[in-house]
């Protein structure tokens, strides 16, 4: 070993050379993790957990775990399309009723048209899609804000919702359809359970961890995700330089349409029948959640991981109350004060990202 | 009034002869005409309301013109969008909405036009790729960024400009329309723009430029064509016009020279 030969930049270890700019030695690890959308919700997250440990005895038990999986699942699997619109700067407010609306037609389609529950999923899959189709296209063809264009969708589903289940079944809740054929194997797909170490946990579990990873891949690596948060960045921008804005926009709402038809579907058969008045308020549920999830309001910005912390964050705590056997009350203030922290975190982050000259 | 500018060797890439806009029975644009040769930079100059901004949106794509002809490399077109602006060589950097603030550069940089590796549903971006080629191409104009994740809205307006201008390039525009690239810059960061419109010039791309500084325009332009309330008020080759005729010429030269006029009778009633 010759002595006159030092080693180059012993001061600078691990990393020889691969970054080829000096000024970014200080761009530490903590800064790429401050950048991250899914930050507050992460934090959130812990902190409630850690919390309800302390809080509730028997929160930690593994059986209180799978129910806080499953509630945070229901949640999370619309939260996850109501994300990604939300990146793509725009909201549904139908999406909760559109849920009961996907339950409420393969059900009566399939107890009044055929004898195969199939046909009716089948049948409330285009429905949903097709309702994503109009809520894109009015959208983008009126121009009008989709707070607008969505809540007309919420009011007349809900109204569909309830008309219809009337007019049909003559009640409120449809007949159930739990003796036709394929009920059991839809019921596998849509709500089963599985057991894995000792514990019975729900398939909406594997739904909405499929539906996160999926969404992740297509935002983080795929043409249409650049263009999902291009749109919602800066939209003229994004069709200046030939972005598909019009598509992509449709597809955001045919992805809640297709997250409302499992959701749905799952409603359907853990209960064999459907109460035609339910979803409504639970939008407001999805688009918290997203928004915790860091999902900027205005669009463009944001994180289908982070909408799976919001939804967890929201099943521990409707979850973690009952366990710490509190006056379920408390639940709706915790996710208000959470809302505003999330949103006070994500306004920062942006100010930050936008600060120019 | 001023001499038409005649037609140079070879066929511009891009002529408007005589196009007019109308918005129902507003007169925005009327009687426009335009060439953009290869090598050199165009023009465009005129005050707020001349009618710059309709001028460019017709070359872009984003309006169909009403009257005269538009040709592209002496074929007559109608430009239906954007998209189809792009495929025949045409890209246009705007002012304001150049890019996507919060999407980091090397997103901004290929958006619209992302190269993608595997086919079917595993087709992906090419991340790794584009990361290195907004580096590279960044760096080909003279732009040593320090991290290409960093969102494209913590650069500097000088610097967005030039990733606009340096995407363009890369992405083979023979004729970039740049919208008031200077308009919201300061001196020393203006002159970094101009540099790269010179540079743009210089690799063979005809340049458009839309501006209401004749200082700026004068710097790197070889035409010039004043634009006043929606009409064409001159059109000259750089050797036919001298700075300060241009920018008596331009938008509020006349009523500069009024104003000149108000302010020293002021003074002399106040010498009096």
């Amino acid at each position: 070993m010759s002595a006159t030969a030092p080693a180059p930049a012993p001061d600078r270890p691990g990393k020889p050379d691969k970054r080829a700019d000096e000024r970014l030695l200080k761009t530490s690890h903590l800064r790429k993790l401050l950048g991250r959308p899914e930050l507050g919700a992460v934090v959130g997250a812990v902190a409630v957990f850690m919390f309800f440990s302390f809080a509730a005895d028997s929160f930690l038990r593994a059986a209180s775990l799978s129910t806080v999986l499953y509630a945070s699942s229901t949640i999370g699997i619309m939260a996850v399309p109501v994300a990604l619109l939300m990146i793509g700067g725009e909201f549904d407010l139908s999406a909760g009723v559109l849920v009961t609306s996907s339950a409420l037609i393969s059900s009566m389609f399939s107890y009044q048209m055929t004898a195969n529950v199939w046909v009716g999923v089948g049948v409330s899959l285009l429905t949903t899609l097709a309702i994503g189709v109009f809520n894109g296209f009015m959208l983008t063809r009126t121009k009008l804000p989709s707070f607008i264009i969505t809540l007309g969708t919420f009011l007349m589903l809900t109204g569909l919702n309830l008309g219809f289940t009337k007019l049909i079944s003559g009640t409120v809740s449809t007949k159930t359809i739990a003796d036709m054929e394929g009920f059991e194997s839809a019921k596998a797909l849509f709500a089963s359970q599985f057991t894995l170490g000792g514990v019975a946990f729900k398939v909406t579990i594997l739904w909405w961890i499929a539906l996160v990873a999926v969404a992740t891949w297509i935002l983080l690596r795929t043409r249409a995700g650049n263009w999902i948060f291009a749109v919602g960045g800066n939209m003229d921008a994004a069709r200046a330089v030939g972005v598909p804005v019009v598509k992509t926009k449709i597809g955001l709402y045919m992805g809640v349409g297709f997250a409302a038809w499992v959701s749905g579907q799952h409603l359907l058969f853990s209960f064999d029948a459907v109460q035609s008045g339910e979803g409504v308020g639970n939008e407001l549920i999805y688009i918290v959640a997203a928004v915790i999830g860091g999902s900027l309001i205005t669009g463009g910005y944001g994180s289908a991981i982070g909408s799976a912390f919001g939804a967890f964050i929201f099943g521990m705590t409707g979850k973690g109350i009952v366990y710490a056997e509190w006056n379920a009350d408390w639940y709706k203030f915790f996710l208000g004060a959470m809302l505003l922290l999330a949103t006070l975190l994500n306004h920062w982050v942006r100010k930050r990202a936008e600060a120019t000259t | 009034m001023t001499t038409e500018a005649v037609n140079r060797a070879g066929t511009p890439l891009v002529e408007l002869d005589s196009v007019s806009k109308y918005y129902g029975n507003i007169r925005a644009l009327e009687g426009v005409s335009l060439q953009v040769h290869a090598g050199e930079v165009s023009c465009v100059l005129g005050d707020n309301g001349a009618g710059k901004s309709t001028l460019i949106k017709i070359i872009a794509g984003l309006h169909q013109h009403d009257a005269g002809t538009f040709r592209i490399q002496d074929e007559e077109t109608r430009l239906s969008n954007p998209r189809d602006a792009l495929d025949r060589g045409i890209a246009t950097v705007y002012q304001d909405l150049a890019v996507v603030p919060l999407m980091p550069v090397w997103r901004n940089f290929f958006l619209g036009s992302e190269p993608t590796r595997g086919t079917g549903p595993f087709q992906r971006l090419d991340v790794e790729r584009m990361r290195r080629t907004t580096r590279e191409e960044l760096l080909r104009m003279g732009i040593d960024l320090r991290d290409v994740d960093q969102p494209i809205g913590t650069l500097s307006g000088g610097e967005r400009q030039c990733v606009a201008i340096a995407r363009a390039v890369y992405f083979g525009a023979k004729v970039l329309v740049l919208d008031e690239p200077t308009a919201a810059l300061g001196v020393k960061q203006s002159g970094v723009v101009l540099k790269y419109v010179a540079a743009a010039r210089d690799a063979g791309l005809g340049v458009v430029l839309i501006t209401h500084n004749p200082h700026h325009a004068y710097l790197v332009g070889d035409r010039f064509v004043l634009l006043k309330r929606g009409a064409m008020a001159g059109s000259h080759l750089r050797e036919e016009i001298a700075l300060d005729e241009l920018t008596r010429q331009m938008a509020g030269g006349s009523e500069l020279e009024e104003l000149s006029h108000e302010l020293e009778r002021a003074q002399g009633k106040q010498d009096d």
